[in-house]
């Protein structure tokens, strides 16, 4: 608590202290004086900082509501010894309480740096519309614009398909421009460079879909039977599917952060300016690129998942490998094979078209190109899985 | 410096207007660029410079309204004549965007390759020429990720000069590089606009710049979307009297204040 004496009053203790949390002098405080009827006197103390307690603007509220007659209040910051933004806040508070009493306020008294801070801060009025609406649209509303959105993007796909047939067709025709060496490049990134992976993935499918079909088959009597299950489940849909999937997250999300990429750096601008279609130089040979990769990735994967299966076979249940091996052969049709190998090449236009779409669609920011890679992987692995349904379902209508 | 007075026009921009979508940018964009002129896009921050840019060299067709080059009227013509205009302009983008999978010397073979039928041999002396010229001869083989922004700048003009080009547009040439860099690239626009005779449109707001080499000018103000003035940059110092123009021109100093004379600005690169 402290009293506050004021001379020009005749020394009369005029007002007491409104607010104090301590006597300690570095702690914030501010207490009020009335030099007369129609002035208050504001004394800021201590060190005003953002990470100590500092006065809240509750008891100026009060002190103004008892002294109704106050029409001006001043300053004193004598014994200010340290202040930071909190003060500003104060100040501000103190201004807003004071603007609805039709209080006018007097800077004079305050730091000059404290002023030039206040000055700077009122100089620009606040932008009432700058804010931005939040305010929910109608239910009818946003399902009319998401189905607006829904058929804008179907139309861009169905654009960017015809775009990326038209400069196949120019390659054809020997018309199109793109460097081999882009190509060759391509072709071991997306080829030699993911056997590791396509290995590792492919060896540990055969193995467990051995697992799982031999406990059923064993129940039988017909674990040589194995051999089937893992034969045609691998050649014929789970390799170019696993295949599919690693590509869409290894080669899909790197086609579509790169093309992102060289959008943001204005590469795709400045082929466009120089009349070089971005669709033939950057999108045709990354397209080629996976789709020749992916039957040859689908064999291989094929090839490993038969081998894990094998370990399964001959490991746990005394199979020997040759029997098993045969079982394979005399299994797997050519129509299994040329079935896996068709998913193969579908899989890789998908997984090519949706990489390069997103990253060709992608906007100028640097969390657009994060945005692009995400969706590409997204599209590109509901695109695989919706194919191998429509293909599967066709197959058992013919009957292969 | 500003030696050229061929007055003959090259490039207008008639009744333009630029939008995206039902935004629109800026409108009833009125101007004519003469054939050698150093010209000016300025405006403040995210005003539409780089958008009108853009609806120059091709990459955004017009809302309304006609840019011709010369008798050429360029987003009525067929795509395959624009592009074989295109043959005819060099453009440095802010970036440099320079091909990052490609080597310098390829950055620039590629518009060669796609304009012209010379053989290996002559694409490398035109590779070695172009590189000298911006003073990084011996960079032929660097990937733009193994050398400054600076260079990957100068990297960028080489490119925009491979064809030899009759127009050279700039998107804010300064932006990003120190002082001296900035001179030394002002000066290196000056020298190549006089020795080429090509006609410079530059976008930037770089006060020094726009004083030192520019003598023709178009502002463009975003309060309103439409071009509130537009002449000699120095003219438009001196006898313009637009608050909004005055008030860029003189980094936010009211007109009339004392001793901020022009010169200033330009001794201070020098």
């Amino acid at each position: 608590m402290t009293l506050t004496l004021n001379p020009a009053f005749g020394g009369k203790p005029v007002n007491f202290y409104l607010y104090f949390s301590g006597f300690a002098m570095n702690e914030a405080a501010v207490d009020f004086s009335l030099l007369n009827k129609e002035v208050l006197s504001v004394h800021l103390n201590g060190k005003w900082q953002m990470d100590q307690d500092v006065p809240s603007k509750e008891g100026m509220e009060d002190q103004l509501h008892q002294h109704p007659t106050v029409n001006q209040i001043v300053f004193n910051s004598a014994s200010l010894n340290a202040w930071d933004s909190s003060l500003l806040i104060f100040l501000f508070d103190l201004t807003k309480v004071a603007r609805k009493r039709k209080i006018q306020i007097k800077k004079d008294g305050l730091p000059a740096g404290v002023r030039q801070l206040i000055d700077l801060a009122t100089a620009v009025p606040k932008k009432e519309d700058a804010r931005k609406s939040v305010a929910r649209e109608p239910f009818f509303t946003r399902v009319g614009s998401d189905v607006v959105d829904f058929t804008k993007s179907a139309g861009d796909l169905v654009t960017f398909i015809g775009a990326a047939f038209a400069s196949l067709l120019r390659m054809v025709t020997g018309h199109a421009r793109f460097r081999g060496s882009d190509l060759r490049l391509f072709l071991q990134q997306t080829g030699a460079e993911a056997v590791p992976i396509v290995s590792l993935i492919s060896f540990l499918i055969g193995l467990i879909l051995a697992f799982v079909g031999v406990l059923q088959l064993s129940m039988f009597g017909a674990e040589i039977y194995v051999a089937d299950l893992v034969g045609i489940a691998m050649v014929r849909e789970m390799g170019a599917i696993m295949t599919g999937i690693i590509m869409a997250g290894r080669t899909g999300a790197a086609y579509a952060a790169q093309l992102g990429t060289m959008q943001v750096n204005e590469e795709i601008d400045a082929l466009e300016t120089l009349a070089i279609p971005p669709m033939e130089f950057l999108v045709l040979p990354r397209m080629l690129a996976l789709t020749l990769m992916m039957p040859f990735l689908v064999l291989y994967s094929g090839l490993m998942g038969i081998l894990g299966g094998a370990l399964v076979a001959v490991g746990l249940y005394d199979i020997n490998i040759l029997v098993y091996l045969n079982r394979t052969k005399a299994a797997i049709g050519l129509n299994d094979l040329f079935i896996g190998l068709f998913m193969g090449v579908v899989f890789g236009i998908l997984v090519a078209l949706s990489g390069c779409l997103r990253g060709m669609q992608c906007g100028r920011s640097a969390s657009a190109v994060g945005d692009a890679a995400t969706s590409a992987v997204v599209t590109g692995i509901v695109a695989i899985i919706i194919a191998t349904a429509l293909i599967t379902v066709i197959c058992s209508i013919l009957g292969i | 410096m500003k030696t050229m007075e061929n007055k003959e026009p090259y490039i207008s921009v008639v009744d333009l207007t630029m939008a995206y979508g039902d935004f629109v940018v800026m409108r009833n964009l009125n101007f004519t660029i003469n054939h050698g002129d150093i010209f000016i896009i300025m405006g403040g921050s995210g005003c539409g410079k780089s958008t009108l840019l853009r609806h120059m060299i091709g990459l955004k067709a017009p809302a309304k309204g006609d840019i011709l080059y010369g008798d050429f009227n360029f987003w009525r013509a067929q795509p395959a004549e624009r592009d074989q205009m295109m043959r005819n302009v060099g453009v440095l983008y802010q970036s440099g965007a320079l091909w990052s999978s490609m080597t310098l010397a390829e950055n620039i073979a590629l518009p060669l390759e796609q304009y012209t039928k010379l053989s290996k041999g002559k694409i490398r002396e035109q590779i070695s020429l172009k590189l000298a010229l911006v003073g990084l001869s011996g960079f032929e083989d660097f990937y733009p990720s193994e050398i400054s922004g600076g260079m990957c700048k100068r990297a960028g003009l080489a490119r925009a000069m491979a064809l030899d080009p009759e127009i050279l547009f700039f998107d804010e040439p300064s932006a990003g590089l120190d002082p001296v860099s900035a001179k030394r690239l002002d000066d290196l626009i000056l020298q190549l606009r006089d020795s080429l005779d090509a006609t410079v449109v530059i976008v930037t707001h770089e006060l020094a710049s726009i004083f030192a080499i520019g003598n023709n000018s178009v502002f463009l103000d975003p309060e309103s979307r439409t071009m509130i003035a537009s002449g000699d940059p120095n003219t438009l110092l001196a006898e313009d009297h637009d608050p909004r123009v005055q008030t860029f021109l003189r980094r936010g100093e009211p007109e009339g204040d004392a001793g901020q004379d022009p010169g200033v600005c330009g001794k201070c690169i020098g």
